[in-house]
């Protein structure tokens, strides 16, 4: 009987806490599956007007975007300070947004979800419309017209 | 023998390194807002587009300039009031809600700060007017109807926004 001494602890066994890593990776791993971080580097300022019709893009796979805006501090000085439109990672003119789109279309293996992609255009609120309208016209031409003009919804101002 | 406790590694700061990614990666994916007007851009044409023979009743005319004023019918408007005359035009002044259209026209100065607001408006006034007809048809929110029958009381109303060729009176 006394080969098999029964080791009596006094205090109650503590939870262990190995597994609580474990649990919060999976978590993280969850994030980083589902949500996507921005591919590319935004180079202009931008501030979104406000808004209040305001609905979410639908799948995050077949949003392209297209930024116009005044470049930042690190890109005034080569670019200037009116607004220029960024295509993923590189300025360029509304003359480029055929070849960009077609582009972004590839990039979509389905061939029935190519119609249903959506541009998001995040403009900054103070860029003065000709350069919209311009982006607009090319994508009316190449016949991409769904369209959603990014804002924020700060309320009733 | 007296069997040597292995010591062991305390697993308590893992799991505080673990919520800091957790937290970090929270944090830089929602920075984006993802939010936004829905458009459906007009068709282009490669004619331009000649005055349509429409009645002039059917068609509210809005109108911006490059001083951001706004002009509903020819007469300046203001966009608080932009919603409510909206309303007026397609339920009282058109022959019939699906023969309205509104023209949007902005000039080349107009600031996208005012053009959406202006479109904003106009979206405004449209679901409300959605909403009204589905509460009188089904006795619920227009967002709460299923598909089917909010196409449908979207083809009672269709949302037509033409847009013309913004004018370019701003030297700038």
């Amino acid at each position: 009987m006394s080969k098999f001494k029964k080791k009596g602890s006094k205090n109650a066994p503590g939870i262990t806490t190995a597994s609580l890593p474990d649990i919060v990776f999976m978590l993280l791993f969850f994030f980083m599956v589902v949500t996507k971080m921005r591919d590319s580097e935004i180079m202009v300022k931008i501030q979104v007007p406000n808004a209040t019709e305001l609905q979410k893009l639908e799948k995050k796979s077949l949003v392209t975007h297209i930024y116009i805006g005044a470049p930042n501090a690190k890109y005034a000085k080569t670019m200037g300070t009116a607004p220029r439109i960024q295509l993923n990672d590189q300025f360029a003119d509304a003359s480029q947004i055929p070849i960009f789109i077609a582009n972004e279309k590839q990039k979509v293996p389905q061939e029935k979800l190519r119609n249903k992609m959506t541009c998001a255009m995040r403009i900054d609120k103070k860029v003065k419309m000709g350069i919209v309208t311009d982006v607009k016209t090319e994508l009316r031409k190449i016949d991409f017209r769904k369209v959603s003009y990014l804002a924020t919804d700060l309320g009733e101002s | 023998m007296e069997k040597r406790k292995k010591p062991q590694i305390g697993a308590g700061s893992m799991a505080d390194i673990a919520f800091l990614l957790l937290i970090f990666f929270l944090v830089t994916t929602t920075i984006q807002t993802d939010t936004g007007l829905n458009v459906l851009l007009p068709a282009w044409s490669d004619e331009p587009i000649t005055s349509t023979p429409k009645n002039k009743r059917n068609v509210l005319t809005v109108q911006i300039n490059s001083n951001n004023q706004l002009m509903v019918e020819e007469l300046p408007a203001d966009v608080r009031n932009l919603k409510a005359t909206t309303k007026h035009f397609l339920l009282h002044e058109a022959d019939s809600p699906k023969k309205a259209v509104v023209s949007l026209q902005n000039d080349n100065g107009t600031s996208y700060d005012m053009y959406i607001a202006v479109y904003n408006e106009l979206k405004a006034a449209y679901r409300q007017i959605w909403d009204d007809e589905a509460l009188k048809d089904y006795g619920q929110h227009y967002d709460d109807l299923r598909k089917e029958s909010k196409q449908k009381i979207r083809k009672k109303f269709p949302l037509v926004i033409s847009e013309a060729d913004p004018s370019d009176f701003a030297l700038n």
